[in-house]
């Protein structure tokens, strides 16, 4: 268990207030000043030496992609973006930070911009956040009155604006390239990489973008040092993660917790239990709806951290736990999912255009008990065919929750299907024969 | 130069190319659907997938740029897996109608279905329909076949520059559309059918048809406008099918106007097929003997004087050449004319009425100032080239003249002569802007050298870039930009009629009712009064000219003889015949070769090689010039105005056609409804 002083986000369920006062008092812009006068390699080498791995989804060294950004600026200014698009099935975690900790993300915005030298800051955020936007706006224009942004924000000689930018409500836009897209006011469609984002990325110009959980814990992280950081957690990682546990659980709630804090204890301890109880457990999809379901046997090992989730062919993601026990379906679950990336893919490429559907339609009827036995190798075949020859990585994450489901619970998609029909069967049906004869024979 | 490892084939390639291009140095094939040359990366069709060492996924070879060291496999069962993927994907919504589809033979998707097909289908689910959009007369669309390549989307706000295409909706749901449903308003739309690899855009005109392996493919060039564009013209008997543009990287890249490719039916239609005698008022069918007799019985009362010749906008050299020499030699007259339009030309040097800076040149040009020409209208590939610089090097765009919507922004610097002057003589802003400019270009439209004040806008203008030596061996900065195919070439053949004094002397005598015998050589454009003239008209279609005329001698038109012709560059090409005269029709210059032996005074030649070596002689494509010569010319004050260019009822087969009828009266309801094209 995480003790309270460890504990980055004080505030996660307002019982301390928002505001900014309140914020103030919880230790937010306390030596802002200080740690920016440290200068830029000394905030990214901490970073580094903390390894903090982003907490949008793919775990990717913040530090590291820091680092990208140019030295120097050049003619083209620099951008830093924050990714508020949270769409992700079962997440909610940047929800609760932008609503009861704006401070902790406004503070991390300056320093992460002055480390990457952008005077602007854009956050994105999804349209359906919209009293979140507000009270995130309300919490920028605090600190604008503090003049904690703005010119010379905070007194360490850096300017810096945040501006908010509502999205439109597409999952794809939290995919940082159609994110940009779409704040530029085009489609959000993503983009070819190369060239990433650190080159050429919003407007053309150098852009970091980065999920808001990572930038609201660099502050505390500059404060309590990155050796505080790292010696929680496991190594490569570290640190405390907000979980989201929802589904058949108890008490459905988020949490800060330790990285590699086993599942079990997760759902147990702060979710009060499976609905049920722990043996009525079904399977847990550990990191919002990308990414592969654990089965209830892998469940009861399972640490929570990048690594050993990777290990168990699944993923942390964004985080998001999600508890199915055996009153659901698992197999209609995960029709319902594959639905869900059916509608929400952008359309820009072949693979995942296509093959979302055709997935999503042969889950419904294997859902209904109306596939046959070869249509389960389809599937899987289906998925492996989208899986990596896609623009971004929606491909993957509309792939895998049904590879997680056929590797996972294949007898029991068997136990629905049956057999081909009688005409399909005979292989080697001449080309000439009129078929409708043949289904005559047959019937 | 860096090296890139293809196949286990090391291979060079030039800097900022993409992973495909380099394979394809190294002769690997990539399939692909949505990549294209002259278009930007979209990278979203996945066909093009190939291995890359150190990469566990595929990589889109079309959007990858090629590096240094790199080692790309295209040939594994990995790469092979993968496009097999993609292509299923492809296919599964695709409704595999290809016995009913126009694209049928000539379709990507079928062709590299081919290779990474599988032979039967394992998506069982309905297919996905989608409801046919209206684009306008010429494309006829049926949405369901669409692969969502995106070519046509980039084609029409990449080259063409009109954002009016687009998709709506997303992920399975997307739609190509107009948005609003309306045809698209460019001169470039119809390049959307070639682009698209399958039959979701194809050619309404030429909707069931042929198949395109029955069709008699011949390459020739087009004669719609002055551009020359190369095109393919396939036909069907005798028949013109359809008309397709050929890459020529010098004029026309690979696009053609909509009027090149789809004037083609009125080859078919208002034809002159048989020699017509005019007796008491009316038109009669008489032979050919009958035709000629009479036009040589009125030839012998009318003396040289009297005897005038007009050359039309779509004759080629053999024609103007033979016709010049049948004036001159056989009937002793010099009265000749190519200018229907009545232009100021100035033809004591070959630059005085070339585009001189060539089509490609102006990719490299900085400073473009447009005076009194709506290119456009008047020369659309030739605009797609302006609007190619002007994305590539923000190339800085002025206009005398207000010609309306280009396709790119551009200054307008009012329509006065003043401009000019003003120009000249260092006064306006954009003389230092033009001074500044290493390669300039300023384009004379036809427009702009009309009425009293033509001479004043082309010395003037010429004379300052010779001042300022923008006219020099290496860069021409002065261009005329012609409108007819045949002007180029009937200038160099010296078929005009000018005095030192008076640039228009034929148009005065011609006012004057000097002439009374006038022998049109497919004339249609050119305005006068009839009166007691007699009128020969010798040509393919019965339009103005033949309405007017006595006699009519059916003529070949461009698709059915070879020949010559000079573009507006002054490059000379080469037309092939792709099928023959209809009826009793012949070629041009046999005609007056036959009417000249028939008076006893021939032309000197009876083959066509021989005639071409006579044309060649004459043009001497390489013509000393002499870049000093410049005559001063007084100020003439007018505010220069752009005619109204009918773009799509230019030229005696255009106004047969029946698509281009179509689209001008579309392009007129348009302008009702307030979405104005600038005429």
């Amino acid at each position: 268990m995480l003790k309270d002083e460890d504990r980055i986000f004080k505030n996660l369920y307002n019982d301390l207030g928002w505001e900014i006062d309140s914020a103030i008092k919880r230790g937010d812009w306390f030596q802002t000043k200080d740690i920016i006068s440290k200068g830029k390699d000394f905030i990214i080498k901490e970073i580094k030496n903390s390894e903090l791995r982003g907490r949008g989804g793919a775990g990717f060294p913040t530090g590291l992609k820091l680092s990208f950004a140019p030295k120097e600026v050049g003619s083209r200014p620099h951008y830093l973006v924050i990714n508020a698009d949270e769409s992700e099935p079962g997440t909610c975690k940047d929800r609760d930070i932008l609503r009861f900790e704006p401070q902790k993300l406004i503070e991390g915005c300056l320093i992460t911009s002055y480390a990457i030298s952008a005077h602007t800051c854009y956050i994105y955020i999804r349209g359906e956040y919209f009293r979140e936007g507000q009270r995130l706006q309300k919490a920028i224009d605090e600190a604008y009155e503090k003049n904690f942004l703005g010119k010379n924000a905070c007194g360490s000689g850096w300017d810096l604006d945040i501006y908010l930018h509502y999205g439109a409500g597409a999952y794809i836009c939290g995919e940082e390239t159609a994110l940009l897209e779409s704040l530029e006011g085009n489609k959000g469609l993503p983009r070819l990489k190369p060239p990433f984002p650190a080159l050429v990325g919003l407007y053309g110009c150098p852009t970091i973008v980065n999920n808001v959980e990572t930038v609201a814990v660099i502050p505390t992280i500059l404060k309590k040092g990155a050796k505080w950081f790292s010696s929680l957690g496991k190594p490569k990682n570290t640190g405390t993660k907000i979980f989201c546990i929802s589904g058949n659980v108890n008490n459905p709630c988020n949490v800060e917790e330790e990285m590699g804090i086993p599942l079990k204890d997760l759902i147990e301890k702060h979710a009060g239990g499976v609905v049920g109880g722990w043996n009525n457990l079904q399977a847990v999809i550990p990191g919002g709806s990308s990414m592969p379901l654990l089965p209830k046997k892998l469940c009861d090992t399972i640490t929570m951290d990048f690594d050993s989730l990777v290990k168990a062919k699944s993923g942390l993601g964004t985080a998001g736990v999600i508890v199915i026990n055996k009153d659901q379906d698992i197999i209609k679950c995960m029709a319902r999912i594959a639905r869900f990336y059916k509608h929400e893919s952008c359309g820009q490429c072949t693979p995942c255009r296509e093959g979302c559907g055709w997935m999503w339609r042969i889950l419904e009827r294997m859902a209904n008990g109306d596939a046959t036995y070869k249509e389960i190798d389809l599937l899987q075949d289906v998925t492996k065919q989208i899986e990596g020859h896609t623009i971004c990585a929606f491909g993957e994450g509309s792939a895998w929750p049904v590879q997680g489901l056929i590797r996972h619970f294949r007898k029991e998609i068997e136990k629905r299907c049956h057999e081909e029909p009688l005409v399909k069967k005979k292989a080697n049906i001449p080309y000439l024969i009129d078929q409708h004869l043949l289904e005559k024979d047959s019937a | 130069m860096p090296k890139i490892t293809v196949n286990n084939k090391e291979v060079e390639f030039e800097e900022g190319m993409t992973v495909l291009q380099a394979c394809e140095l190294a002769g690997a094939e990539i399939p692909r659907f949505c990549y294209h040359e002259r278009l930007s990366i979209a990278g979203n069709c996945r066909m093009c997938l190939v291995e890359m060492e150190k990469s566990a996924k595929p990589i889109a070879s079309c959007a990858m740029p090629a590096a240094d060291g790199m080692k790309i496999k295209t040939n594994t069962p990995f790469v092979d897996k993968a496009r097999k993927g993609v292509m299923e994907f492809l296919l599964a919504n695709h409704p595999l109608d290809c016995p009913v589809c126009d694209q049928g033979g000539e379709c990507d998707l079928q062709d590299q279905s081919l290779f990474y097909g599988f032979d039967n289908s394992r998506y069982k689910e309905n297919k996905r329909q989608v409801k046919e959009k209206y684009m306008g007369p010429l494309i006829k669309t049926q949405m369901t076949r669409c692969i969502h390549c995106t070519r046509c989307i980039r084609f029409a706000t990449e080259v063409a520059g009109i954002p009016e295409l687009g998709a709506i909706g997303r992920g399975e749901d997307t739609e190509i559309t107009t948005y609003l449903e309306k045809s698209m308003e460019s001169e470039l739309s119809a390049n959307v059918i070639d682009l698209c690899p399958v039959g979701a855009l194809t050619s309404k005109p030429y909707a069931f048809e042929a198949r395109p392996w029955d069709l008699k493919k011949t390459e020739t060039i087009d004669v719609m406008d002055a551009i020359g564009s190369n095109i393919r013209v396939d036909t069907y008997g005798w028949e013109v099918k359809r008309v397709l543009p050929r890459v020529n990287e010098d004029i026309n890249e690979e696009w053609i106007s909509d009027k090149t490719r789809y004037a083609c039916d009125g080859l078919l239609k208002q034809r002159i097929d048989s020699p017509y005698i005019r007796e008491q008022g009316r038109l009669q069918k008489a032979s050919w003997d009958e035709a000629l007799k009479l036009l040589i019985s009125k030839l012998k009362i009318y003396k040289p004087e009297e005897i005038a010749g007009i050359v039309g906008d779509l004759a080629d050299l053999e024609m103007i050449y033979s016709f010049k020499s049948f004036f001159n030699k056989s009937l002793g007259s010099t009265n000749l004319e190519c200018r229907e339009d009545k232009i100021y030309i100035n033809p004591k040097e070959r630059m005085n009425y070339i585009f001189n800076s060539s089509i490609k040149g102006i990719e490299e040009s900085d400073f473009i100032l447009l005076v009194g020409t709506n290119p456009r209208l008047e020369a659309t590939i030739l605009n797609a080239r302006i609007r190619k610089a002007y994305l590539k090097n923000k190339t800085k765009i002025y206009s005398i003249c207000n010609p309306g919507d280009l396709t790119y922004p551009y200054e307008s610097l009012g329509s006065s002569t003043h401009v000019i002057k003003e120009i000249e003589s260092g006064q306006h802003e954009i003389f230092k802007k033009i001074k500044k400019s290493k390669k300039p270009i300023v384009i004379i439209g036809e427009s702009a050298l009309q009425g009293n004040s033509g001479a004043y806008v082309f010395e003037t203008l010429k004379s300052f870039l010779l001042n300022n030596n923008f006219i020099r061996k290496d860069w021409k900065a002065l261009n005329i930009l012609s409108q007819n195919a045949s002007k180029v070439g009937a200038i160099d053949l010296g078929f005009y009629s000018i005095s030192n004094k008076n640039n228009f002397i034929f148009f005065d005598k011609l006012a004057n009712d000097d002439f009374k015998f006038i022998y049109l050589l497919g004339a249609d454009n050119i305005n006068f009064e009839k009166k007691d003239k007699f009128i020969v008209y010798q040509g393919s279609h019965g339009d103005k000219g033949a309405e007017i005329a006595d006699i009519i001698l059916p003529g070949a038109a461009y698709t059915e003889k070879n020949g010559l012709f000079i573009n507006l560059e002054g490059k000379l090409q080469n037309a092939y015949k792709a099928s023959y005269p209809p009826g009793d029709a012949r070629e041009d210059w046999i005609i007056l070769k036959d009417i000249a032996n028939m008076i006893k005074k021939p032309l000197g030649y009876n083959n066509v090689n021989k005639l071409r070596e006579l044309i060649k002689k004459e043009i001497e494509l390489e013509k000393n010039v002499d870049f000093d010569h410049t005559s001063q010319m007084n100020f003439v004050e007018k505010n220069i105005s752009i005619n109204p260019v009918d773009y799509y009822y230019t030229n005696v087969i255009a106004r047969s056609s029946k698509v281009m009828n179509e689209c001008k009266q579309l392009s007129k309801k348009l302008l009702f409804t307030g979405i104005e094209k600038a005429v």
